[in-house]
């Protein structure tokens, strides 16, 4: 805590003194609004970049809903989503879609007697218990798994979100992907219909459930998980391989995505094929329109991320968080050359 | 809510201030009028402005749900239904969760808060009085999202450990009845959302009690503990009937807040939108369906949903709240045939 609020100083100084010898050529500030999960690093981007530019970004983490009303109604300069936008959708608006920041959800659970990292989970495993299929820590498809561990004749108290979340959608996702019972039955979303459970508001409340309640399973992203020493699974990826959560991880199943040939980068990374891909991977999105009529605060939107991507990677990584890798801010830059453009057609970046 | 208290505090005593002999009216007599006409209007703009409030509030969100309205009718009430990803929509699992908690609330807060009053009125010594009072109102003062957060952390886990188990393995036990005490024990759920709610309500109810029964002019009281009878009937067969119309009022401040409150709700009632017969078991209230769904519901009708609650809400209060005052005409009314 103590380091990390030394080196939090230390930045902060460092940004000071930048901003002190650059002199402050943008007087305007750009606006932001939409997806709660990525706020904390939003905000340590802005504050960064503050001080380096002296250009102020202000972001509301108003939830993912709201972000993709307020940019289609233009009150905003960009917006942001954890569920990447359909093609068809982001056509009719006139958007330009881009992944900003990337994140892992992770199952936890709460069992005495056994530590983090010890229990093995498979896609189909995770469905039938979210579906209260598996309702007993020692059902067979739980021992089958993980041989050698004393699993209680307790009752899975099983812990979802109770509030609509890109959290809830990544793992829905998964599960519709690798389960076609969860597929038809549940479905995926920000909030679905719940067969069994409780609810906790944001990760923190599931994160707070699963370390008060013994014989409780839940799925947070990886960062709370690492806050709250939470008891963290293994889960089987693609390739068949037990891997658990972290940031190599979650980069591999980045790496081995298409970017360029899906609409909109909208790349859903979860259940990505390679030998170590964490299957629970995803990112959160960033949305402007195309024909931009304010040409300056869009020109300083793309600085502003062309900045993060350059210099945010350390905070990201900090923050638990996994930055965009080299090749797809590549990616990301050629689109913004080739589509975003002024009222007069002219390209802004 | 703040107002209300404020009112209240200063018990006893100053209601008798006396309004005779007030200075400066010596100014001419035009211009008084002038002033007391600006006075009226002033007064009866304000009194407008809160009657529009409410009115723009009831269109905005007959507006605001209409997509619901149009899509799934009367039905909406009593689907229990709650499925974003096929967006179908009913609520009536909130409106059980409403219901039951306040419910809970009430049957726990109302006899608790007579018990202070009385206590403080009639039997506590005079030095203890005004530290218990005090004790009482700061109760109130507590953000709700405090009650919140020690009902997760402090008393949830207490709960599951003690007191949840022994009335699984008593009350549980009993047929039919045992029903709503059956289930394991996870702590969260109905009947803490509605423990907790009791102990926010207490305050209010206590403190208007209390303060109602300090109105009873002392000569009534002495008159009745003159003619022999107990403390108990004194307040039962004097001090009640005499402040029932403060009474209804102190309940009623507390249910409706009782079914409101979001937050503290929130955090312990365990937010499943699933029918249970078992107050143990997870639930939803309308407040907090709100808190948790409204930021990330993505969708014109989902949003529109959760604004039909939102009425439902409103309308629910204002149910509550005639009702009480059909109650109480009630009351009146026999009053004048029994004297």
């Amino acid at each position: 805590m103590s380091l990390n609020l030394m080196k939090m100083t230390g930045a902060l100084a460092a940004g000071l003194l930048t901003g002190l010898l650059t002199p402050s050529a943008h007087a305007i500030d750009i606006t932001g609004a939409g997806a709660t999960f990525p706020y904390p690093i939003y905000a340590k981007w802005a504050d960064g970049y503050k001080k380096a530019t002296g250009t102020g970004m202000n972001y509301q983490s108003i939830g993912s809903g709201g972000g993709i009303k307020q940019i289609t109604a233009k009150t905003v300069d960009f917006g942001a989503s954890d569920m990447p936008m359909k093609a068809e959708d982001l056509q009719k608006e006139g958007l330009v879609q881009f992944p900003a920041v990337m994140g892992g959800v992770v199952p936890v659970y709460n069992l005495k007697g056994v530590a983090s990292g010890q229990l093995k989970f498979t896609g189909e495993l995770l469905a039938a218990i979210y579906m209260g299929k598996v309702a007993k820590w020692n059902d067979a498809a739980i021992a089958a798994l993980n041989p050698g561990i004393k699993l209680p004749d307790d009752a899975i108290s099983v812990v979802h979100r109770s509030d609509g979340s890109g959290t809830t959608f990544l793992w829905t996702n998964y599960l519709s992907k690798v389960s076609s019972d969860w597929k038809t039955a549940v479905g995926e979303g920000t909030s679905v219909k719940w067969a069994t459970g409780v609810g906790g508001k944001g990760n923190e409340g599931v994160a707070s459930y699963v370390q008060k309640i013994n014989g409780t399973i839940g799925y947070v992203e990886y960062a709370y998980a690492k806050q709250n020493k939470l008891s963290f699974g293994a889960v089987k990826n693609k390739d068949g391989q037990f891997v658990l959560p972290d940031d190599d991880n979650f980069k591999a199943a980045a790496a081995g995505a298409d970017w360029a040939k899906t609409p909109g980068m909208g790349v859903i990374l979860t259940d990505q094929p390679g030998k170590i891909s964490w299957p629970i991977t995803g990112a959160s999105f960033i949305l402007m329109h195309a024909k931009q009529d304010k040409a300056e605060n869009a020109k300083e939107v793309m600085r502003f991320f062309d900045w993060s991507f350059k210099n945010g990677a350390q905070v990201a990584a900090e923050l638990d968080y996994v930055p965009i890798p080299e090749p797809v801010v590549k990616q990301i830059q050629a689109e913004w050359k080739a589509r975003i453009k002024d009222a007069s057609g002219k390209a802004l970046y | 809510m703040s107002a209300i208290l404020a009112n209240n505090l200063p018990s006893g005593a100053t209601h008798s201030v006396s309004t005779s002999g007030a200075p400066g009216t010596d100014s001419p007599a035009g211009s008084s009028a002038l002033a007391d006409k600006l006075f009226l209007h002033l007064t009866r703009l304000a009194a407008i402005g809160v009657f529009s409030v409410l009115a723009a509030i009831l269109l905005s969100l007959l507006a605001g749900s209409g997509q619901s309205i149009m899509k799934f009718g009367f039905a909406f009430i009593f689907n229990p239904e709650w499925d974003p990803v096929k967006e179908e929509f009913g609520a009536l699992i909130p409106i059980i969760g409403t219901l039951a908690t306040a419910a809970i609330a009430m049957i726990i807060a109302v006899p608790v808060s007579f018990g202070i009053a009385l206590f403080l009125t009639e039997l506590s010594p005079p030095w203890l009085k005004r530290p218990l009072g005090t004790a009482v109102e700061l109760l109130a003062a507590i953000p709700s999202i405090i009650y919140g957060m020690w009902g997760l952390f402090v008393f949830a886990p207490i709960f599951m450990e003690t007191v949840q188990p022994a009335l699984i393995g008593t009350l549980g036990k009993i047929p039919g009845f045992g029903l709503l005490f059956a289930g394991p024990p996870i702590g969260i759920g109905v009947f803490t959302a509605g423990l907790i709610l009791s102990i926010m309500v207490i305050p209010f109810i206590a403190a208007v009690m209390r303060d109602v029964f300090d109105l009873v002019p002392p000569m009534l009281k002495e008159s009745a503990y003159g003619l022999g009878s107990t403390t108990w009937e004194v307040m039962w067969k004097v001090v009640l009937p005499y402040t029932k119309v403060g009474v209804i009022g102190g309940i009623m401040l507390g249910l409706g807040r009782a079914l409101g409150e979001t937050m503290a709700v929130t955090f312990v009632i365990g937010n499943a939108h699933r029918f249970s017969t078992s107050l143990f078991a997870p639930g939803n209230s309308i407040a907090s369906a709100l808190a948790n769904e409204f930021t990330e519901a993505v969708g014109d009708l989902y949003s529109s949903a959760l604004i039909e609650l939102g009425l439902i809400l409103f309308l629910i209060t204002s149910i509550v709240l005639a009702l009480s005052k059909l109650m109480l005409m009630q009351l009146s009314k026999q009053e004048g045939t029994r004297s």
